[in-house]
């Protein structure tokens, strides 16, 4: 089992600090959600977490090795990251996106063998990407795009994934396809994930651990059931709600306030 | 995506059918022009030289002739290729990163001001011109946190050809001479070439050939995007940085051995994905070979526009490339 963990770290873009001297353990064979107002760095972290963006100070430790000290190749055979919005060049199939997954795998000498037929077949498979996968990623539905993207990550065959933003620009239907299959990613493969979410509600139900963002630091992380209240939504969003529990899954929701119509004769403020 | 050849041993035979063209298309420039030469005398000149006029035009002007076409198509639909998949666009060309503007205006100063003359002597600046251009383009492409982007390359290259342009043409206005050589120049052209302009560029060309085959697998996962291909474990600055020393190479050389000939680096690469799809490995030797076979047919045309006057073959590709450019971007850039 892999584990990731971040410490001491310290992000800049450009002059801005986004974290100063951060902490975080990802429980690893869990899922573990980001949640966060706009712009307040959770995909920053998530993008340091994958050695996308390097860190001012401190050091990100994967399986207790800085990886710092690990080959990006190396670091991609036991991680994968699907970055925000990836864009495919016009024409390239889902077949050819997802053999790219094997990239970590390859050398001058070792270029294409059956295992690597085989983890892409899998990917395909698992992904239910099998029947379009001569199809080109351009023609496909935002939902299957995603999949396909997903296929790629997959295809690496890390023990780990991270996605940032997986479900943004998705019709719900599609963004429930996207989640179920992360889930049954973790419950049947055991992967540890770790994903960046806009939707709070969503996140309660699919995540085994919520890291809610504020400012650049970790303002809380724990089980949905235990730390998303009505305080903490305030904190976090600066927006009043009202926490209730699932109908159908008994996780939180949360009601944002705010207007709207009303068949109520009054609701609370 | 439906390409036109599917499976690997399609794309073979077709790779093999373009290597039968290539030879046609070289027999057949050296054959075809204003004297017709029968194609045994081209071999009996190689193998008993008798030092007849024939001999002498199929070894001093022919065969150079054929070669530089040769070189310089490969060379341009290949730097074409690796451009559109560096800078994520499919109507990048090696024009775009000043090449062409730098390489003329190392021309221009020469012979305003140093009174450099002759082809053999434009070849040499123009190779360092176009090298100046393009690393100063990839520098400024390159300034800032997230390094090289296409877009920063994109604007680059597009201030840097306009900038060296308006000082060419200043200069070739301000300083009082006619320059028809370096006007002819200016047309891109490969008649009237020596065997040594080809023999100086051909092995750095050859081996910008054999780098550009290399790269293909790694081009495949950077035209992804910098995040994918960082996420996948490959050290893009190192594969920008062989792409960009590639381009230079081929473009440099194409553009020192035949001036500026443009469309070529657009319009293979288009057709090549048409034929075999987005994977370098494929589209690499494809671009070479086709290549090398569109600037030989269209030299070989060029001498019979206005039989027996020739026309250079950069106003050939010009007419060629036009029309089809618009037809590209009527269809969105789609290949």
């Amino acid at each position: 089992m892999s584990s990731i963990q971040a410490k001491n770290l310290t992000l800049s873009y450009g002059q801005k600090e986004i974290f100063n001297q951060l902490d975080l353990l990802v429980p690893s064979g869990q899922i573990t959600v980001l949640i966060g107002s706009n712009g307040c760095g959770k995909s920053t972290l998530l993008r340091s977490l994958a050695r996308l963006l390097k860190p001012q100070e401190g050091s990100i430790l994967l399986d207790g090795t800085e990886i710092a000290k690990l080959s990006s190749k190396e670091i991609a055979r036991r991680l994968a990251i699907l970055p925000q919005g990836p864009l495919a060049p016009e024409g390239l199939t889902v077949h050819q996106l997802v053999k790219q997954g094997r990239y970590p795998y390859q050398s001058w000498l070792q270029q294409w063998t059956r295992e690597d037929e085989r983890m892409v077949n899998r990917a395909l498979e698992v992904t239910h990407m099998k029947e379009l996968s001569s199809l080109s990623i351009d023609s496909l539905s935002g939902g299957q795009r995603q999949r396909a993207w997903i296929a790629m990550t997959l295809a690496q065959n890390t023990p780990t994934i991270l996605l940032d933003e997986p479900t943004t620009y998705l019709d719900m239907s599609h963004q429930i396809e996207i989640l179920d299959l992360l889930f049954d990613l973790n419950g049947q493969e055991k992967r540890t994930i770790v994903m960046v979410l806009h939707d709070i509600n969503l996140a309660c139900r699919y995540a085994d651990h919520i890291v809610a963002v504020k400012d650049g630091h970790i303002h809380a992380q724990g089980k949905p059931e235990v730390i998303m209240t009505e305080q903490l939504i305030r904190e976090v969003f600066g927006m009043a709600c009202q926490m209730t529990v699932d109908p159908i899954f008994g996780t939180p929701l949360c009601i944002p306030h705010g207007k709207g119509r009303s068949l109520k004769d009054s609701h609370s403020k | 995506m439906k390409t036109l050849l599917e499976t690997s041993s399609q794309k073979a035979v077709g790779l093999f059918v373009g290597l039968l063209l290539f030879a046609v298309g070289i027999v057949s420039s050296i054959v075809f022009g204003v004297a017709d030469i029968s194609w045994r005398t081209i071999w009996d000149s190689y193998v008993r030289f008798d030092g007849s006029q024939e001999h002498l035009i199929i070894q001093t002007a022919r065969m150079p002739r054929a070669l530089i076409a040769a070189a310089a198509g490969a060379s341009l639909a290949v730097a074409g290729s690796l451009m559109q998949g560096i800078t994520r666009n499919q109507l990048a060309s090696p024009s775009l990163f000043g090449i062409n503007a730098g390489a003329a205006f190392f021309i221009v100063t020469g012979s305003a001001f140093f009174g450099v003359s002759g082809l053999s002597a434009f070849a040499t600046l123009a190779f360092v011109g176009a090298a100046f251009t393009a690393t100063l383009v990839y520098t400024l492409g390159s300034i800032g946190n997230d390094g090289l982007t296409p877009l920063k390359v994109t604007l680059a290259g597009a201030a840097l050809t306009a900038f060296f342009s308006s000082l060419s043409l200043g200069v070739l206005l301000t300083s009082g001479q006619t320059f028809d050589q370096v006007l002819y120049w200016f047309v891109g052209s490969v008649a009237g070439r020596d065997l040594n302009i080809f023999t100086a560029a051909a092995p750095y060309i050859g081996i910008a050939l054999v780098g550009a085959f290399l790269l293909a697998r790694h081009m495949n996962v950077l035209t992804l995007g910098e995040d994918v291909a960082v996420g996948l474990g490959q050290k893009t600055i190192y594969i920008k940085l062989a792409a960009g020393v590639i381009i230079v190479l081929l473009a440099g050389g194409s553009v020192s051995m035949a001036g500026p000939i443009a469309f070529v680096g657009i319009i293979v690469p288009h057709l090549m994905r048409y034929l075999v799809g987005l994977d370098y490995r494929w589209v690499i030797p494809y671009c070479a070979v086709y290549g090398a076979i569109l600037l030989l047919a269209a030299d070989v045309g060029s001498r019979y526009i206005s039989f027996p006057k020739e026309v250079p073959v950069g106003i050939m590709t010009a007419v060629i490339g036009v029309p089809f450019f618009v037809f590209i971007a009527r269809r969105g850039g789609r290949s």
